[in-house]
């Protein structure tokens, strides 16, 4: 048979309920991986040089998908090791709400990238992958780490200018984004928050 | 230090009686419940909140406590004085601009008072348990 808690200790595990839910409510999502990073846009450049010659055609856009697979598994793998390193866990509040704002336009950027296949657009995917990727670390970035958000406004502001440049420099825009930005932000972070 | 004892003083004005008096040199220290021996600074759930808030930050903004605990400028500022006075938490004024900024962080002593309360509070419900 269920025994009330006497007040004093209801009072206590109410207590504690609330330090945790205004702790959770509190934090940032810190497991964002710099090194991580650094390794994506090392992988991002590899990519645009071998695809400088192909820009625009369909099997540009296929090496980009595979780089987009290689970077996707690079940035969870690393993000579970920083969070485990850091003792963080990737299903609390924090966490789940980071995922909930950076993912809705990566699958934005999956759908619009299947539209653009189909309508012989690939030279435009640059500015699209840019702008809807900056859009997602902007969004998570609000619940991080201060330089985050910052580094989804350059993929914005690189993914806008693609989109007003020629075609032709798609895989130059691809190279500065996800290369260089990866490589410039992934160090800031790894120096300044916990690798 | 020497400008934050008018801040004492007005603190001191509020606690129980018995506890008005300190004794010479002795450092400034909280007032407790009495019958639970509970830190009734950290006690109180605005004051409670801004102290969790900042134990997983090392600074919020006014603004960010004020939207982050939905509430009052004047009940935040309120708490906020008193947890000051108590020196669980320090607070920085400059400017962003124009924009006067208010930042808090938490003190060394308000780390050491807010896991000695968590602690309290586990031995309590042990207790229960056992």
């Amino acid at each position: 048979m269920h025994k009330p808690l006497p007040t004093l200790q209801g009072h206590a595990i109410d207590n504690l309920q609330f330090i945790r839910d205004t702790m959770s409510r509190a934090s940032r999502f810190t497991a964002v991986p710099g090194w991580g990073g650094v390794a994506i846009g090392v992988t991002a450049l590899v990519t645009s040089t071998l695809t400088v010659r192909m820009n625009g055609t369909t099997a540009w856009t296929y090496w980009w998908m595979a780089e987009a697979g290689v970077a996707v598994a690079i940035g969870v793998a690393t993000i579970v090791l920083k969070a485990k390193r850091l003792q963080l866990s990737l299903l609390d509040a924090p966490a789940k709400r980071f995922a909930l704002a950076y993912v809705p336009p990566l699958v934005a950027g999956a759908v619009l990238t299947l539209v653009f296949l189909e309508n012989g657009l690939m030279s435009r995917l640059p500015g699209c992958w840019l702008l809807l990727y900056g859009v997602g670390i902007t969004a998570g970035g609000t619940l991080s780490v201060r330089v985050v958000p910052l580094l989804g406004v350059l993929f914005m502001a690189l993914g806008a200018a693609a989109f007003a440049a020629p075609a032709s420099y798609g895989d130059a825009f691809m190279a500065a984004g996800f290369g260089g930005l990866h490589i410039i932000f992934g160090l800031i972070i790894a120096r300044n928050y916990g690798g | 230090m020497a400008g934050r004892i008018g801040r004492q003083s007005s603190a001191a004005n509020r606690q129980p009686v018995a506890s008005r008096q300190p004794r010479a040199n002795q450092e400034p220290r909280a007032p407790r419940h009495e019958a639970t021996n509970l830190d009734r600074v950290i006690h109180e759930r605005m004051r409670l909140a801004i102290v969790s808030a900042l134990a997983v930050n090392d600074t919020l903004t006014f603004n960010d406590l004020k939207r982050l605990l939905d509430t009052t400028d004047g009940n935040l500022s309120v708490h906020a004085r008193k947890l000051e006075d108590a020196h669980y938490i320090a607070c920085e004024k400059s400017f962003e601009g124009r924009m006067p900024k208010t930042e808090f962080k938490l003190t060394a002593a308000g780390r050491k008072a807010f896991e000695k309360y968590i602690a309290h509070m586990e031995a309590l419900i042990r207790n229960v348990k056992s």
